[in-house]
């Protein structure tokens, strides 16, 4: 069996693996992967054992604050986030959903304050048999994980 | 107390009560010029005559200043000017906002920007907190109290935000409910499942009468034409949720009727004469209810 890594390795970085394929790009997107300028690798549709098909993103040099990376839990709640050192994997981190939300997502309200103004939306967590959901602090309405929308980092 | 009043959930049972004691109050004696060196704004971004009227008499007897504006056609909201500035420039004019806007969540955000106390005057179709306490203002007035009181709603209980506030304003007092709708305009699962979690008990029906026996408080609300999308289902249910007189035969003796208004179809004029209609001087209670949250927020305390 081929045992060749598809995607290469890093020297120092962090890598998230175990995306769900269709969520890679919002993973990159609610990074702000975009703006980073070292070199971020990435693969998708990869065969694995967990997910059937998986994503996996290698930021090299880059290291994440909890209340930034815990934001894909929305997406990938089931992403490991491996940090590495010297090729070495040195510390495994597991995704908590965080209390709130800021930015990123997009309230689904039409009718909400934050779709109408330059703002910034905020949202409370609420994990709902094993869903997110998300109550916007301003309208009060539930976005659920099935209308969620990512706000593009692009403009 | 709180800085703000922009929904009814962040004040506490006691912060209610104290509200409604202080409106008696001013009901007892409501000509109180104690807040003759103040400045309200009242900006009103949608047209409610009857709730601009009644906050603006309401500063008026605590003797306060009124500025503001009604109509969005003369501010520069239609230049493009944001809410954000708008506000950043009124909050150095007044010393309390009341502020009435048909989007979502507005007045959270205009509480964020301010730096004096704001009051949600209605947020689009969120929150009407001062509806809310004039609601509970008339029921222990018209009751002698709030607890344990069997409260039925009528209309629509989908849409209607003065009912989600009630409901939630009233869980603090053991009340049981009846709730009457359409099927399409039921009561939303999130407040059933809120009401099952708080021990209340509460009962649904599609019939009006089957309300009304037992009942302390019969709240009617409108069903609203535009919550439709289809016309047709609209003429179907409009009528039968309709009051009339005869249906009042076996209410209990001080039952009252009460009504956000403005009121369509759903009350014949024929009930208005009866002893258990209460919706005009419900409205009437609005005034004192504004003068106690206005007189809290503004004043550290309040002598009488």
């Amino acid at each position: 069996m081929e045992k060749q890594l598809k995607v290469s390795a890093i020297k120092d970085g962090t890598v998230l693996d175990h995306i769900p394929s269709n969520q890679v790009f919002k993973v990159i997107d609610m990074l702000n992967l975009n703006k980073i300028s070292t070199q971020i690798t990435f693969g998708t549709n990869l065969d694995s054992k967990i997910l059937g098909k998986k994503g996996i993103i290698k930021i090299s040099n880059k290291f994440f604050a909890d209340e930034e990376i815990n934001r894909i839990v929305l997406v990938a709640p089931q992403a490991k986030i491996n940090i590495i050192h010297d090729f070495e994997v040195v510390e495994k981190r597991i995704l908590t959903v965080p209390h709130t939300i800021k930015g990123i997502v997009r309230c689904v309200n039409p009718n909400c304050i934050t779709n109408h103004q330059k703002m910034d939306t905020l949202f409370y967590t609420i994990v709902k048999n094993n869903e997110i959901e998300l109550k916007c602090h301003y309208c009060e309405r539930i976005t659920t994980q099935n209308n969620l929308k990512i706000i593009s980092s692009n403009h | 107390m709180p800085n703000n009043l922009i929904t009814i959930q962040e004040y506490s049972k006691e912060e209610i009560l104290g509200a409604l004691e202080l409106a008696s109050k001013f009901e007892k004696e409501p000509n109180r010029p104690i807040l003759s060196d103040k400045v309200v704004a009242s900006l009103f971004y949608e047209p409610s005559t009857r709730t601009k009227l009644s906050f603006e008499s309401a500063a008026g007897r605590l003797g306060a200043k009124v500025i503001g504006f009604s109509d969005t056609t003369v501010t520069s909201e239609t230049k493009g000017e944001s809410l954000r500035d708008t506000i950043k420039i009124v909050t150095n004019y007044a010393d309390l906002i009341v502020i009435r806007h048909p989007l979502d969540g507005s007045a959270r955000f205009v509480a964020e920007i301010a730096t004096v106390p704001v009051i949600n005057a209605g947020d689009g179709t969120n929150q009407h907190p001062t509806q809310t306490l004039l609601d509970l203002y008339s029921i222990l007035k018209t009751q002698g109290r709030l607890e344990n009181l069997q409260i039925t709603i009528v209309g629509d209980l989908k849409y209607g935000r003065t009912v989600h506030s009630l409901i939630h304003a009233m869980s603090h007092f053991s009340p049981s409910f009846i709730f009457v709708s359409p099927h399409e305009l039921r009561l939303p699962q999130e407040y059933r499942d809120f009401l099952t979690s708080q021990a209340i008990p509460f009962k649904e029906s599609s019939n009006l009468e089957e309300g009304i026996e037992g009942a302390s408080i019969l709240y009617m609300t409108r069903v609203q034409k535009e919550r439709f999308s289809d016309p047709v289902e609209y003429e179907k249910v409009k009528e039968s949720y309709r009051l009339t007189l005869p249906m009042l035969k076996g209410a209990l003796p001080n039952m009252k009727i009460l009504h956000p208004l403005p009121r369509v179809n759903e009350i014949e004029i024929a009930v208005d004469d009866s002893p258990h209609a209460y919706y005009f001087q419900q409205a009437e209670n609005g005034i004192y209810v504004r003068m106690a949250i206005m007189a809290s927020l503004l004043l550290k305390r309040v002598d009488f």
